[in-house]
């Protein structure tokens, strides 16, 4: 049996764009590296760190570039293991080792689906090798590409951190140094994605449109499940990991779409989600990138990640600020930025999917898929108003936050990198998308000669649905256009601003301090309501008492229910711990009781196989 | 002359805003049988605000000073891409009518922001309470763009727009629509433009702290706002009446009819203003679910009339 013939890499089109995804966000990432290590670790650490990040990058390109599913297996093991390292690279602290505990056996577990699948499908092919995988997929019974399928989606979907399966992320990416959490949330998880496309698409063949409906549910309840968690999460760097889960559930909701539309034989429309999805893709990985770089950024001027407690920082950070400003607007779906053309797309797939389908069934449910990617925008802009605005604005809210610093030069360079990024992704949409249309098409394998997303260099054109264009550039032109007419109307009409400063408006009391300012769980607090039935929201409260008259301090928090962790992993852990104790009744210690398993186990396997 | 016609469109219809609110504002006193203000009021305040110094708060970073602009101008983009009077004059080349969702939300984040920085928690509580209603209503408003969009096959607001049938789906969303305009023009039940009590207001809690003309070109922009709304139920979902070129009669139908729509709006919400009692915040959420159904429902007759 022979595993692999000869080790050979495969660079087709979809290859070549992850590695350039993966390129982009650990270029600026390592050169941030530069900076933030010099001030958290000693000069032994930081060679490590900088192997390890090495190792990691090398790890996930081979990911991408494997022509065959063992070198592939190992390829991703690698990279697993290797992130492992990287999370509990603060080892002294409980967290990391804890996060890098739940990591390391999640990862595990996906990784066993995986084996399993790979498994059947070498039964069937042979070979290890994907043209083998692909004649399996081609030659396999339906009910057996079904359980493939399933063992692929669980597999994959626990690395890219879809609800359920998400339990790992907030954990394991925000305790990462803050390049490795970029490059985490950027691109690991993304790998994830190619693993679907590479194998469940391209190498398995979409065998029914149920596939595409289960992705595209999984995909909303991450989309929903992953803001609704980031409104109550105030440690920044968890906030952004768990927005992570949201937006792969976004990017989901594209590959979803395409899986449904190849079954609805809507070629085109398969192509145009596919490339929503991966356009998304690519956008998330970028912004997600900056925003964790800028979260590392405080983190390493202020000591703290709690967003309670900064405040202010825009005028003593104006880089870092402008940067996670760029990453928020464009992760808000804020035109024209990045995130919003891909948005756009997804909306535009589903529409297209709601008038194309001849099912009634099919028209509510894009629709009401469209709805719920709306919700979720709605949402992720209310996050990210709270994220910038209480990390940012008003007065500092203690005296780390008061005496904070600007980066230094090798992570503002990152910044801005990633920004000048970010922009040109935006506003070069349509050269972009004639690009990933021959991608998606090589994914599905579907002619792409005569589907074109692009009007001109500057404007999409949406195939069958003529008429509805998007041309990011004449959006940003038009707003320059505008607000330079608004501003010399203005002059002119008004002159000159005449502007006293003064204290903010505080009821004619006292001076406000940062005590009275609104917090990120004030701010969050219509939210937990609207959503109590699924975050069981409980409070608890302190009275430390000088006497029984008098209350000395007053303490109240406010606690969300973690539910998949307390009513699904949770039993499972305990059930887990609860057989081993069970099974450590057989194990005495004594040599002589396991001399006698051995025997009677021997004489069992004679008696049963003569 | 399309162009020209475009830049006056536009011109026209910024300078035309205030006075929609002046008119629900007289609509709605004489209903209560009082006199009011007249029509013109919204003006002069504006005109009074633009002679004004500001204060500023001392607390406030650049993001305060850009905010107005921002938002200004997010309402005018919005308006630019509605086709009001001919159903081929806008900006159709820069984006549909999703697009429209996404660029005020634009002007919406700067606000919000601009309400955390001053640090005052009047302002807080507002950008908090604005992103929670619009985060449910942009569900609703994707709705009420599919139901409008499937009925037209297309998304651009041109094609929507010269596609004048008037049709049950099409009323349905024309309906959902308006619990979107009450909720985003800050109109009883969701929010009160008359009031400045802490506990119920919302957007003007989030615009406390700005003065002069700051708060001349935020108020300015919610008119525009709002005519862009009513803009969108009057010319792009029940377009009856738009013309299709610009020639002399068909354009004098347009105007008459885009007049006529103006005002039968500028009455409804009058009605439903003075006739309402303000909602707790967390039923707004009732609020806008009844317009999700609606246009939910928009979606099923157009599903089964295929």
């Amino acid at each position: 049996m022979s595993f692999y013939s000869t080790i050979t890499f495969l660079l087709d089109p979809l290859s070549v764009f992850f590695l350039l995804v993966i390129l982009l966000v650990s270029i600026p990432s390592a050169v941030y590296s530069i900076g933030y290590l010099r001030n958290h670790y000693s000069p032994n650490k930081i060679r490590l760190a900088w192997v390890l990040l090495a190792a990691f990058v090398l790890s996930m390109a081979g990911v991408v570039t494997a022509n065959n599913a063992f070198i592939f297996l190992i390829a991703w093991e690698m990279m697993s293991l290797i992130s492992y390292f990287l999370v509990v690279f603060d080892h002294t602290q409980e967290k990391s080792v804890t996060a890098g505990i739940i990591y390391l056996v999640m990862t595990h577990i996906g990784t066993a689906f995986i084996i399993v699948a790979f498994l059947i499908l070498y039964n069937f092919g042979h070979s290890f090798d994907f043209a083998a995988f692909k004649s399996a997929g081609q030659t396999m019974p339906a009910n057996l590409k079904h359980i493939v399928f399933l063992l692929l989606l669980v597999g994959f979907g626990t690395k890219a951190g879809i609800v359920p399966f998400h339990i790992w992320l907030p954990y394991a990416h925000p305790q990462a140094p803050s390049h490795v959490s970029s490059i985490m949330s950027g691109v690991m998880i993304k790998t994830a994605i190619y693993g679907m496309l590479r194998f469940i698409i391209f190498l398995l063949g979409v065998e029914s449109a149920w596939w595409g409906n289960l992705v595209l549910v999984l995909a909303l309840l991450s989309c929903l499940v992953g803001v609704i968690y980031a409104l109550m999460e105030h440690d920044l760097k968890k906030l952004l990991a768990y927005h992570s889960v949201e937006n792969i559930g976004i990017i989901l909701l594209g590959v979803g779409a395409a899986m449904v539309f190849l079954k609805l034989n809507l070629p085109v429309l398969a192509v145009i989600a596919l490339c929503a999805g991966l356009y998304h893709l690519m956008n998330h990985a970028l912004f997600k990138g900056l925003l964790f770089l800028c979260a590392g950024s405080v983190y390493n001027a202020t000591g703290t990640r709690n967003i309670e407690k900064l405040g202010g920082l825009i005028k003593l950070m104006p880089y870092t600020a402008a940067a996670f400003l760029v990453g928020s607007l464009a992760i808000s779906a804020i035109p024209p930025f990045n995130g919003f053309v891909s948005e756009w797309l997804t909306l535009q797939a589903f529409f297209l999917g709601a008038m194309n389908s001849i099912s009634g069934e099919y028209k509510v449910f894009f629709s009401v898929c469209a709805s719920l990617l709306a919700l979720t925008g709605g949402l992720a802009a209310a996050c990210f108003v709270k994220a910038f605005g209480i990390t940012f604005l008003a007065m500092p809210r203690s005296k780390n936050a008061a005496e904070a610093k600007e980066s230094s030069f090798s992570m503002k360079a990152a910044f801005i990198f990633m920004m000048a990024a970010i922009v040109l992704s935006g506003l070069a949409a349509a050269p972009i998308l004639k690009a990933l249309t021959g991608i998606a098409g090589s994914v599905l394998s579907i002619e792409t000669a005569g589907i074109s997303l692009s009007l001109n260099n500057f404007a999409l054109a949406v195939p069958q649905n003529s008429g509805a264009f998007l041309s990011t550039p004449l959006v940003a032109l038009a707003f320059i256009t505008v607000a330079g007419i608004c501003v010399l109307a203005v002059y002119l009409w008004a002159g000159r601003r005449k502007a006293v400063k003064s204290n903010t408006w505080d009821c004619g009391y006292y001076q406000l301090d940062a005590r009275t300012e609104y917090t990120a769980t004030a701010f969050s607090k219509p939210f937990r309501i609207a959503f109590n039935f699924f975050l069981l929201p409980y409070t608890k409260t302190e009275k430390i008492r000088e006497s029984f008259y008098h209350v000395k301090s007053f303490k109240y928090e406010v606690f969300t229910t973690p539910v998949f962790r307390q009513y699904a992993y949770d039993p499972i852990v305990a059930f887990i711990l609860l057989s081993a104790k069970r099974v450590r009744r057989i194990q005495m210690g004594s040599i002589h009781f396991y001399l006698a398993y051995i025997w009677i186990t021997i004489i069992l396997l004679l008696l049963l196989f003569h | 002359m399309k162009i020209l016609f475009f830049v006056a469109q536009v011109l026209a219809l910024v300078a035309l805003a205030p006075l929609v609110s002046g008119i629900i504002r007289k609509i709605k006193n004489n209903l209560r049988m009082r006199q009011g203000p007249g029509i013109l009021q919204p003006y002069y305040n504006l005109i009074k605000l633009f002679g004004k110094d500001e204060v500023i708060s001392v607390n406030t970073s650049w993001i305060f000073t850009v905010t107005p602009y921002v938002v200004l101008v997010s309402s005018v983009l919005a308006l630019m891409l509605v086709p009001v009077f001919v159903s081929d004059v806008s900006l159709n080349y820069m984006g549909d009518f999703l697009l429209i969702i996404f660029i005020l939300a634009l002007g919406r984040f700067f606000l919000a922001l601009a309400g955390l920085d001053a640090g005052s928690s009047f302002g807080g509580m507002g950008s908090s309470r604005e992103m929670f209603i619009s985060s449910f209503v942009e569900p609703v408003v994707v709705m009420v763009i599919f139901v409008v969009a499937l009925n037209a096959h297309s998304t651009g607001l041109q094609v929507i727009s010269a596609v004048p049938v008037l049709s049950l789906p099409l009323i349905i969303a024309a309906t959902a629509m308006m619990f979107v305009i009450i909720a985003e023009t800050s109109r009883i039940p969701v929010d009160n433009q008359e009031t400045h009590l802490e506990l119920t207001m919302v957007h003007e809690a989030m615009v406390l702290e700005y003065s002069g003309r700051s708060l001349a070109l935020i108020e300015l922009a919610a008119h525009v706002k709002q005519i862009v709304f009513f803009s969108l139920i009057a010319s792009v979902i029940l377009p009856f009446g738009i013309a299709r070129d610009i020639a002399p009669m068909p354009l004098l139908a347009s105007f008459i009819y885009y007049g006529l729509k103006i005002m039968a709006l500028t009455v409804i919400i009058s009605v439903i203003e003075i006739s309402m009692a303000k909602m707790r915040l967390f039923r707004v959420i009732d609020f806008l679910n009844i317009a999700f159904v609606l246009s939910v429902l928009g979606i099923v007759i157009l599903a089964m009339g295929k």
